[in-house]
Parts: C-alpha cells; sequence; structure tokens
C-alpha cells in the first residue's frame, strides 16, 4: 500500500518544488525577456481566435436557453443580465481556460518532453542555463498575464454573442440588453472573473511543463506526456473554480 | 594511479548512482588527470552516459564523492555548478542541438550564457566562425538543426562543446549510429581538438576502433592529418581504457593490457578492432 503512494506523492512533492522554483525565479535574474515575449504571442496572440469563437457561441446559446426559460416568468428582457453574470463569473473563465489548457498545456508539454528525451534539457544545464528559468518560468509569466486578457476579450465577445441572438431572433430592444447586461455586474464579478483565469494560469503552465520536464521513454512518453498534461490541467481547472466560487459565494454573503 | 605530478582533472571516489532499484553505477572510482585521454568502454545499459553525466554534475551520486579541478561537485548547488560545467564541454548522444536555434546561435550559446565565459558581444561570432571551420562545418551558420545529416549535427556539437575551450571534453558515443567513414571523421575532429587545444578527454564507445585511433594515432596540424604515435609517443600522455559493465568499473588499464585481457566480456570489444 505504501509503495503504491510513493510515487504519486513523490510526484506532487516534485510539482510544488517546480512550482516554487518557477514562481521564485520570477524575482530572481537572469530574466529571458525575449523568451516571455514569445510565449505571450503563442499563448495570448495564438489563443486570441478560438477564444472569441468559444466565447461568442457560448454567450448566443447562453441568450438563446436563457430567453426560453425566462420568457415562462415573462421576464425575457433580463436574459442580458443572465448573459453577462454568467459568462464573466463562469463561462468566459473557465471555457477560456480549458481551450487554453488544450492548446497551450499541451503544447508546452510536449514541446518540453521533445527536449527532455532529446537530451536538449541536459545540454542546457551543461551549457549554463537553469532549464526552469529559461523554459518553464517565462510559460508561467506568459501565461499568467495573457490568460485574463484573453478571459476579458472572450466574455465581451459572448456579451455580444447573446446580443446577436436577442437582436436578430428574440427581437429584444438592444439599449435594453447592453444596459441590463452592464448594471448586472458586480465589483465582486469582475474580480472574480480576473482572479479566475490568473489562477488557472498557473495551473495550465505548470501543469503541461510538470509533465514535460519528467517526460521519459522516447516519443511514446510525449504522446502520454502531452495527454496527460490536457487532463490533469482540465481537471484542475474544474477543481480551482469550484473551490474559488465556494469563496466568492461565501464572500458575497 | 597517479601519474606524476600532473593535476588532477577529474576523481571519482566510489561512486554509486540508482535510479529507484536500478544501480546504473556501483562503487566506481578513477582519477583522470591533465591532458589524459580516457577510452570508455562498456555495453548499452552498463552505465557510460551516466558516469559523464555525473561527471558533469547533471547527476546527484546517491553515494561517494566526485571531484573536479579539485572541487567537490556532490556538496554544490545547481547555480554552484554552472561555473565547474563552463569548464567541461560535453557531446552529448543524439547532440542534443537545441532545434529552434540556428547552428550559429547553437554554437553561439554557451559563449552568451554562461557566466564565467566572458567573451566580448563583438568576439562572439567571430569564435562561432572560428570553431565552426575546425569541425570543417563553415557556411552552415544560418542552418536548423534538422536541416543538417547525422555526422554534421555531431560535428556541430562538439562545435558548441569546445567553442569556450573547456579543459576537460566529455565525448558520449560520439560515432554512434554512424558510417564507418563519418564516424573515422568524428574521431579524427576529437583527436585533432584533443592534440591542437591539449585538452584532457573523455571518450565513451561500445566500439573498441574509436578507443584504438585515439591510443595510437595524433593529429597532425602541419598536414592535417592523423600520424600514427604508438601509446601517445610525442605525447606526454597516454591514453587509459576503463571497461564498465553493469555499472561496475571491471578494468582500468592500458590498451596492452586490455587486449591480454582473459575476460570474455572484455574481450569482445577487443575483438571488434578492424
Amino acid at each position: 500500500m505504501l509503495d503504491l503512494l510513493k510515487e504519486p506523492v513523490l510526484a506532487v512533492q516534485e510539482f510544488f518544488l517546480l512550482a516554487g522554483r518557477a514562481i521564485g525565479n520570477v524575482f530572481r535574474s537572469p530574466h529571458y525577456h525575449d523568451d516571455i515575449a514569445l510565449q505571450m504571442d503563442t499563448i495570448g496572440v495564438g489563443s486570441l481566435l478560438i477564444a472569441a469563437l468559444t466565447g461568442f457561441f457560448s454567450g448566443a446559446v447562453m441568450a438563446l436557453q436563457m430567453a426560453r426559460a425566462l420568457s415562462s416568468y415573462g421576464q425575457m428582457g433580463k436574459t442580458g443580465t443572465l448573459v453577462s453574470i454568467v459568462l464573466v463569473r463562469e463561462l468566459g473563465p473557465v471555457l477560456t481556460a480549458i481551450m487554453v489548457a488544450g492548446r497551450n498545456s499541451s503544447g508546452m508539454a510536449s514541446e518540453l518532453g521533445s527536449m527532455k528525451v532529446t537530451e536538449q534539457i541536459d545540454a542546457m544545464r551543461a551549457l549554463g542555463t537553469d532549464p526552469i528559468q529559461k523554459l518553464v518560468t517565462p510559460r508561467l509569466i506568459a501565461t499568467a498575464v495573457m490568460l485574463p486578457l484573453l478571459t476579458i476579450i472572450a466574455d465581451f465577445v459572448g456579451v455580444f454573442g447573446g446580443w446577436v441572438i436577442s437582436y436578430v431572433f428574440l427581437h429584444l430592444d438592444s439599449r435594453l440588453y447592453w444596459s441590463t447586461s452592464w448594471r448586472a455586474l458586480e465589483w465582486n464579478d469582475i474580480t472574480q472573473g480576473l482572479l479566475k483565469p490568473f489562477v488557472f494560469a498557473f495551473a495550465i503552465a505548470l501543469i503541461g511543463c510538470f509533465y514535460g520536464l519528467r517526460t521519459t521513454g522516447g516519443t511514446q512518453g510525449v504522446g502520454r506526456a502531452t495527454t496527460q498534461a490536457m487532463v490533469a490541467a482540465n481537471v484542475m481547472i474544474f477543481i480551482l473554480d469550484l473551490l474559488m466560487t465556494k469563496v466568492f459565494v461565501w464572500q458575497a454573503s | 594511479m597517479s601519474q606524476d605530478s600532473l593535476p588532477s582533472i577529474l576523481r571519482f571516489d566510489h561512486v554509486t548512482v540508482a535510479f529507484g532499484s536500478d544501480v546504473a553505477l556501483a562503487d566506481v572510482s578513477f582519477e583522470a588527470f591533465e591532458g589524459e585521454s580516457r577510452v570508455i568502454l562498456g555495453a548499452s545499459g552498463s552505465g557510460k552516459t551516466v558516469l559523464l553525466k555525473t561527471a558533469l554534475g547533471l547527476v546527484k551520486p546517491d553515494s561517494g564523492e566526485v571531484f573536479a579541478f579539485g572541487q567537490n561537485l556532490t556538496a554544490m548547488s545547481e547555480r554552484q555548478l554552472f561555473d565547474i560545467r563552463s569548464k567541461i564541454g560535453m557531446l552529448f548522444q543524439e547532440s542534443a542541438l537545441f532545434d529552434s536555434l540556428t547552428i550559429e546561435e547553437n554554437v553561439a550559446y554557451p559563449l552568451l550564457n554562461q557566466k564565467s565565459i566572458h567573451c566580448a558581444p563583438g568576439q562572439v561570432l567571430p569564435r562561432v566562425e572560428e570553431t565552426l571551420e575546425f569541425v570543417e562545418l563553415g557556411g552552415t551558420l544560418e542552418k536548423f538543426p534538422s536541416e543538417l545529416s547525422g555526422g554534421m549535427k555531431r560535428r556541430a556539437a562538439i562545435a558548441r562543446a569546445v567553442v569556450t575551450e573547456p579543459p576537460l571534453v566529455l565525448y558520449d558515443s560520439p560515432t554512434a549510429g554512424l558510417d564507418p567513414i563519418t564516424a573515422h571523421t568524428i574521431i579524427t575532429l576529437l583527436i585533432k581538438e584533443r592534440d591542437v587545444k591539449q585538452t584532457t578527454t573523455l571518450l565513451v564507445t561500445q566500439r573498441y576502433q574509436d578507443g584504438n585511433l585515439i591510443a595510437n594515432f595524433r593529429y597532425n596540424s602541419k598536414q592535417g592529418c592523423l600520424e600514427p604515435a604508438r601509446n601517445g609517443a610525442g605525447r606526454a600522455m597516454r591514453t587509459t581504457f576503463m571497461v564498465l559493465r553493469e555499472g561496475r568499473l571491471i578494468f582500468e588499464g592500458g590498451q596492452d593490457e586490455l587486449e591480454e585481457s582473459k575476460d570474455p566480456y572484455i574481450s569482445k570489444f577487443v575483438k571488434q578492432r578492424v
């Protein structure tokens, strides 16, 4: 029984050691600005379209579903309220994070995993570079900066998607939709809507890099690391989301 | 084992390395001196690569101590090891060139990233060009590793390992997977590096022919080719052979002793001679 537990406990310990060193390196030189900019481009600009599309369709579907439910109470005018609250609090941060995890967490695992199995990580250490400083910290910084920005864009595009449905198919008044959407939001919503992607970013970047750096077993190992990273990052997003939502609900009440 | 009064460059003192229940190195002790060439023979999985990585501080021993340039690597943190590593060049088994960088950037990498190497920005490109010329790869500066053949990658990796002119160079199976002609070219380069730059060399290989060339030939820089030099005649040092078997050092000595050995495992390597 103890032997069975040994490996997962060691893995968790290694994960937290990696996380500690990656976060500590943010305040320690050298800083690889070029790598940070490159990762921001890959993670942020590269995920822009997919985040916008996810936001648009989730907002549109939300408007259709909510309008149907609200019409039975004669409250279809509240569609904008529900769309914006649900998007800003939950769907925007979670769906954007899942998309970025699917695209980047797996990408990080495969990139670092390939470097690991071809001894490039060892070569980096042999040539005077800390791989965590050079590879993990830039990815962590870039994800932590870009994911909240992507979430803001996804939220806005989502509310816009809800407006398209409300205006074109439900024939709601545009001014009513936008004013109810805007007035529905409180500081608590904005705070959790931005804090959640910031925390998810740590899970996405660190899990992707962790699985990449512990890859063994050649190309097959790279494939395994990629899948594990994506699954673990997605599960962690849902767990963190539940925990943070609980904290914000408790705080609001 | 002492080689007169030459300074010790690398010393393994009862080093054991294990990965879980797999013992990669078991109680290995040896000492390499300045200017010496060491050829480490062994079958796959005998611990050759782990030995080189331990010498570089990339792998920490479970017990025993490793000394490089008189400093105990086992007691050092990763950051402290960077200084020592700048004095050691390493050619990895699969070249380990950075895929995303050009050959020029790969070779310039240690000049730009090793803190103890002080290379003026204006001197980086000339040194990279000079080193690539040394390995006969001039004209590949803008190419990416994926555009090079296996032998060319190995030569580019040698250039990256020696661009800082380290006094100790470790070569991990430099001829593995190469055709005989390219393998001969690579070993010629190793001998050229050793004799021109007067470096201490540790060569890990499965091929006895590689060790035979290292031990019996020297580089004639006037004619630009190898010439016979039995047991390092004309050079200050002779070549020492080591044989690893399942992590244990089962032989350490000269070529004549190696060839006279009756051990069936050792004989298998010596019989490969061509």
